[in-house]
């Protein structure tokens, strides 16, 4: 079953604006679905619609069967969403925020106080649950608006950006817990700017340019699109030439530091046999840049032409 | 418990908790404005002026102060509350729920009514240090109140919907409720001014409202209060039909 089928769905600001040109997208349920894109490619604009805070101009949005415009409630009760921006007020205390959110869809109280618990326990704020939202830091305010997403337990749950700003011992829990989400049935679709997140946590992908899907596809296929990559090779003893390496296009970035491209035909055993005859040790290895990050870049350029002249 | 219900629940709940939370900037100031007015008005200049309807001036000033209350802390629940989460984008807690925006709006409007009844309890309350109260009519001050506190909420909402900034916030209530209150028969009876004034008066909305809930209480009115109860439960009708469309279709909080 599709969690989520949107059909030629186009939004034109007041201000003329075509935030979104027709774009198709199709998530199976069980997914971790990455959307990706430049600052202002629609993809916020996207989500406000499947969270109906965007009134779109035309198009079909389907939900797990449920037609956006016919049915929003069964929509609404299906999705979760956690905003990039903070939507809450600060001035309330943080379990009152998971109650009354529980208690808009719906959620009998003590239901809700229960949830409440269970989430605020697992984002780790339990012991800040009645202390006012303001007094939280800001990765503890993500982590709310996470589990305020997740109290109406939704079958899919949208998250806009929702490691932006959050230290890396943070991040790496949140993936940890989405991913743990995720294999239990939660479809999650995931926009980002860290593709290193979007490569280790997605399935599959759809990149949106100027309001138009340039790509979509399984994450893996995405990646081994990739003909050439870049990797960095810390070295064990300084080197004070360039080493030939017969096929490999070698670059010294300093004594102890080399720069190889190897296309999608070479191994890397070979590569680290070429340099064993040259007699360099390498103690540490490396992509220059994140793989996907590196398709995302080309795919990106190569719509450039295409979308400038609309 | 029907979802409709617990979600309606939640919202006034959340609203009371909010004005009882901030008393100090909701309850206490009407006591204590109602408090100078019934010394001012009431004692110093009333004592020098004539009985009205042969009732004393701080008698018949009361019923026009309790409304006034009522009316303008509901209008400023609504119109503050839905604007403050607008402003703090809270509001998208309700909009991406399941909740239909029927519930919003009765959530917003009861929380509205609650304030301002608490608030006319609270200037009826300080009025009995002043004055004795015997209410002549109680089932009509009840529904006079109840559908007062019911515009005024609804009237608050849609300043709060289309409000973009703080500023719109406060247009309303400075430039157009506080002169239509003054000139609505608050202060004085209508039949002191010439028939021309008279006759413009009778446009005022507020007049009829607060003749209608003065006759609940002291028994006397310069109005027919059957026209005060039709023109309220109309001003009802159109505000709550235009609210609820403004919310079905996202004015002011969707793009």
């Amino acid at each position: 079953m599709k969690a989520l089928s949107v059909k030629n769905l186009r939004k034109v600001y007041s201000t003329g604006l075509e935030a979104l040109k027709g774009i198709d997208l199709d998530v199976e349920e069980g997914d971790f679905f990455a959307l990706l894109g430049q600052n202002g490619a629609g993809k916020s604009t996207a989500i406000g619609i499947l969270c109906s805070l965007v009134n779109k101009t035309s198009g079909t949005v389907k939900v797990f069967g449920h037609d956006l415009d016919h049915e929003l409630r069964a929509v609404k009760d299906c999705i979760g969403v956690v905003p990039q921006e903070m939507n809450f007020s600060i001035f309330e205390k943080v379990k009152d925020i998971l109650i009354n959110q529980a208690g808009y869809y719906g959620i009998p109280r003590k239901i809700a106080e229960t949830r409440a618990e269970f989430y605020l326990k697992k984002m780790g704020i339990w012991e800040k649950r009645d202390q006012i939202a303001l007094r939280l830091s800001g990765g503890m305010k993500r982590r709310l608006m996470i589990a305020r997403a997740l109290i109406n337990e939704p079958r899919l749950l949208i998250l806009d950006e929702p490691t932006a700003g959050v230290d890396i011992e943070l991040r790496h829990s949140l993936w940890q817990f989405l991913k743990e989400l995720n294999e239990k049935g939660t479809t999650i679709i995931l926009t980002t700017h860290y593709l290193e997140e979007a490569e280790y946590l997605c399935k599959h992908l759809a990149i949106i340019h100027h309001g138009k899907l340039i790509e979509q596809s399984n994450m893996k296929e995405l990646v081994n699109r990739l003909h050439v990559q870049t990797i960095i090779l810390d070295l064990k003893n300084p080197l004070f030439e360039t080493p030939a390496l017969q096929n490999y296009p070698v670059h010294r970035v300093d004594d102890v530091t080399l720069e190889v491209e190897i296309n999608k035909n070479q191994s890397i055993n070979d590569l680290y046999e070429k340099l064993n005859q040259a007699g360099v040790t390498v103690i540490g290895m490396r992509n220059k840049v994140n793989r996907l990050e590196e398709l995302f870049v080309k795919l990106i350029a190569k719509n450039k032409g295409t979308t400038s002249h609309e | 418990m029907n979802k409709n219900l617990i979600s309606l629940q939640t919202i006034v709940r959340k609203e009371v908790v909010r004005f009882i939370r901030i008393w100090s900037q909701t309850l206490l100031p009407p006591a204590i404005t109602m408090t100078l007015y019934f010394i001012i008005f009431g004692k110093l200049i009333g004592s020098q002026i004539h009985s009205i309807h042969d009732y004393s001036y701080m008698e018949y000033i009361v019923p026009g102060l309790v409304m006034m209350s009522i009316m303008t802390n509901a209008y400023a629940n609504t119109s503050s509350s839905f604007f403050g989460s607008k402003f703090n984008r809270s509001i998208e807690e309700m909009l991406v729920s399941s909740m239909p925006s029927i519930v919003i709006l009765l959530g917003f409007m009861v929380g509205g009514v609650l304030r301002g009844l608490v608030v006319g309890v609270v200037v009826v309350l300080v009025s009995l240090f002043f004055t004795h109260l015997k209410i002549q009519h109680p089932g009509l001050v009840f529904m006079i109140a109840l559908l007062a506190a019911m515009v005024f909420s609804l009237g608050g909402l849609i300043n709060g919907i289309f409000a973009k900034k703080f500023d719109d916030v406060s247009f309303i209530p400075t430039f157009v409720l506080t002169p239509l209150t003054y000139l609505g028969g608050v202060f004085y009876s209508i039949k002191q001014l010439p028939e021309f004034w008279q006759n413009i008066s009778l446009l005022n909305p507020v007049l009829s409202i607060v003749d209608t809930f003065r006759f609940g209480i002291l028994g006397t009115s310069d109005l027919n209060i059957y026209y005060g109860l039709s023109l309220v439960v109309s001003l009802f009708f159109v505000l709550f039909f235009w609210c609820w469309w403004l919310l079905s279709r996202g004015a002011g909080v969707r793009t």
